[in-house]
């Protein structure tokens, strides 16, 4: 497996305060990362840097050996990495289907397709099918085909959440960054939901990075760790590893506990 | 998937206009034809409407439009219809894709007000213009159509027909866009900026598309209409002007190409009708008509024709 993300370096600061400070991470093509940290830590940063929503101060990002530091997060998309988001991000007045036919529609555009002048149904780059059976192919690899009609806006949070990264797969993405993709969801469906995305992905081909605060999710679903805290990497490994490493369990596994034991000190001293 | 039948309801609508023509007296022609010129500005207006955005200075390319007939039959003596139409929606295209680089940085109010500034600019360079016949306006050349001057008996059958079949021509041209991933991506727009830049899309550049395709529908429409009318004034530029124009793009809705249409020849019928019953407060009953509109059908007129998909 090679590499085909690589940050160096990666500084970010708002002001006073340091988002990113010296991010160094090679990603493994085919690889699942899951990113974990409290909030603050520095891991929706990183996602924003890497998909060009955010410039790092300093340091660079090589995709599949192309530098791709300070590009806009369409020609990002363009090249392969796409991202879902913690809200989802939806065309609220649309359905499902048209969501996924807006998606469809960049798709065969940047591909120089589907134009004014084309005629005949094109076939989409990367899923081998005219657009409306690419679309129903996803909604169906999702679970999403029961939604097809409804409008984004009506749309229960779960679903919302698997139309959000269903969108995602439209470009055929080489890199996915799912950003909390089980948060706002049930316990009882987090695994479900997980299952679900993961098996859609394998069978589209990515790499993925997930952020998530469930450790039990991050145990099962990832085959290596990035615990942030306060902007830095303070552990890379697999999960068994990275989860029971003594910083990793203070600041960030046990972060919650850790602070209400301070509470708790403060309220007894 | 239903048929498109827009298409064969356009071809419908020409070959009526083409019957019905020959039997319309010559004011009731006039009145189609100003109709078919304001529709064309509306249909540009509906492009934009799609995406989120009101533009409150059309009549920015109107005039413009209007101008450019007037100029090229003054100086150069052209007076053929559908070249005059071409070069006004020429001229218009290129005004806005210079202005579209400023405009499609900007959404909601700030593109509605930005677009109001930049078309009183022109109005107020007319009005201080004494070449371009500042306030009185010019007079613009009777059309002909390919070398040929028709009588004065058929000059209104003649010049309605071909604004027809130009109208026509356009509203496919616009259908067929809308159907393309570009124009599918106006409502996205509208809805959410982020996502269509995270799905590898451009929405300024998608805007500035739409932005010029508008602008050269309304010059396509304020050529037709100087010709027309024979006469051309700043008032063309007038942000009372432009108003109308959102005007009709309401009263349509933005649910198909022929819509601004209808909206227009509606618009002109009350204009028309209230201006008879009551010519000194004739913008009340418009206002009236506009509030009703408002309130029985936010959709517009043309969602009369679709019934409501249940969401």
């Amino acid at each position: 497996m090679g590499t085909i993300l690589d940050a160096r370096g990666l500084h970010k600061s708002f002001g006073a305060v340091t988002a990113a400070s010296d991010i160094n991470v090679a990603i493994q093509q085919d690889s699942v990362v899951g990113l974990i940290g409290t909030n603050g830590a520095g891991k929706t940063t990183f996602i924003n840097m890497i998909t060009g929503y955010l410039v790092p101060d300093r340091g660079h990002i090589h995709y599949e050996g192309r530098d791709i530091t300070g590009l806009a997060p369409r020609d990002i998309t363009r090249l392969g990495i796409c991202r879902s988001f913690q809200i989802p991000q939806l065309y609220a007045s649309l359905t499902a289907f048209e969501n996924m036919m807006v998606g469809i529609g960049v798709v065969l555009r940047n591909a120089g397709l589907g134009g004014f002048l084309s005629r005949g149904r094109p076939l989409v780059p990367g899923h081998d099918l005219p657009a409306e059976d690419a679309a129903e192919r996803i909604l169906d690899r999702f679970g999403l085909a029961q939604y097809r009609d409804k409008n984004a806006q009506v749309l229960p949070g779960g679903v919302r959440k698997l139309l959000d990264i269903a969108l995602t797969m439209v470009a055929k993405p080489k890199i996915l960054l799912l950003d909390e993709p089980t948060s706002g969801v049930s316990a009882e469906e987090k695994f479900a939901i997980m299952e679900m995305i993961m098996k859609a992905v394998r069978a589209e081909g990515a790499t993925v990075l997930f952020v998530e605060h469930d450790m039990e999710v991050v145990s099962r679903f990832a085959e290596r760790v990035l615990a942030f805290y306060d902007g830095r990497i303070i552990a890379d490994a697999p999960p068994d590893v990275a989860l029971n490493d003594p910083e990793v369990k203070r600041f960030v596994v046990g972060g919650e506990l850790h602070r209400i034991d301070e509470v708790q000190a403060k309220r007894h001293a | 998937m239903s048929r498109d039948r827009t298409p064969l309801v356009l071809g419908a609508i020409l070959a009526a206009i083409i019957v019905a023509g020959l039997f319309l007296p010559p004011w009731l022609l006039f009145i189609l034809t100003i109709g078919i010129a304001r529709g064309l500005v509306a249909l540009g207006l509906m492009l934009l409407l799609r995406a989120g955005l009101v533009s409150f200075g059309q009549a920015l390319y109107y005039c413009i439009g209007a101008y450019t007939a007037g100029a090229l039959g003054i100086r150069l003596g052209v007076s053929d219809l559908l070249l005059l139409m071409l070069a006004g929606a020429a001229v218009a295209a290129l005004t806005a894709w210079v202005l579209g680089f400023l405009l499609a940085r900007y959404r909601g109010i700030f593109f509605g007000l930005l677009s109001l500034a930049l078309s009183m600019i022109l109005y107020g360079l007319i009005v201080k213009n004494e070449a371009l016949g500042s306030t009185d306006g010019l007079n613009v050349l009777r059309s002909t159509l390919f070398g040929v001057r028709p009588s004065e008996g058929w000059l209104r059958y003649v010049v309605v027909v071909t604004a027809t079949a130009a109208a026509v021509i356009a509203a496919l041209l616009v259908h067929r866009y809308l159907s393309t991933p570009l124009g599918r991506l106006a409502p996205a727009i509208k809805d959410n900026e982020i996502r269509v830049e995270y799905m590898g899309a451009s929405a300024r550049h998608a805007i500035h598309v739409k932005y010029v395709i508008a602008a050269a529908l309304a010059g396509l429409g304020g050529a037709l209409a100087a010709t027309t009318v024979g006469h051309i004034d700043p008032e063309m530029a007038y942000w009372t002007t432009s108003g109308e124009f959102i005007f009709i793009t309401i009263l349509a809705g933005t649910g198909n190409v022929i819509a601004p249409f209808l909206g227009a020849m509606i618009f002109g019928a009350i204009h028309t009708v209230a201006y008879d019953l009551s010519p000194n407060t004739w913008q009340m009953s418009l206002g009236a008509a506009l509030l009703a509109l408002i309130v029985f059908l936010p959709d517009g007129v043309w969602s009369l024709f679709t019934r409501r998909k249940a969401a």
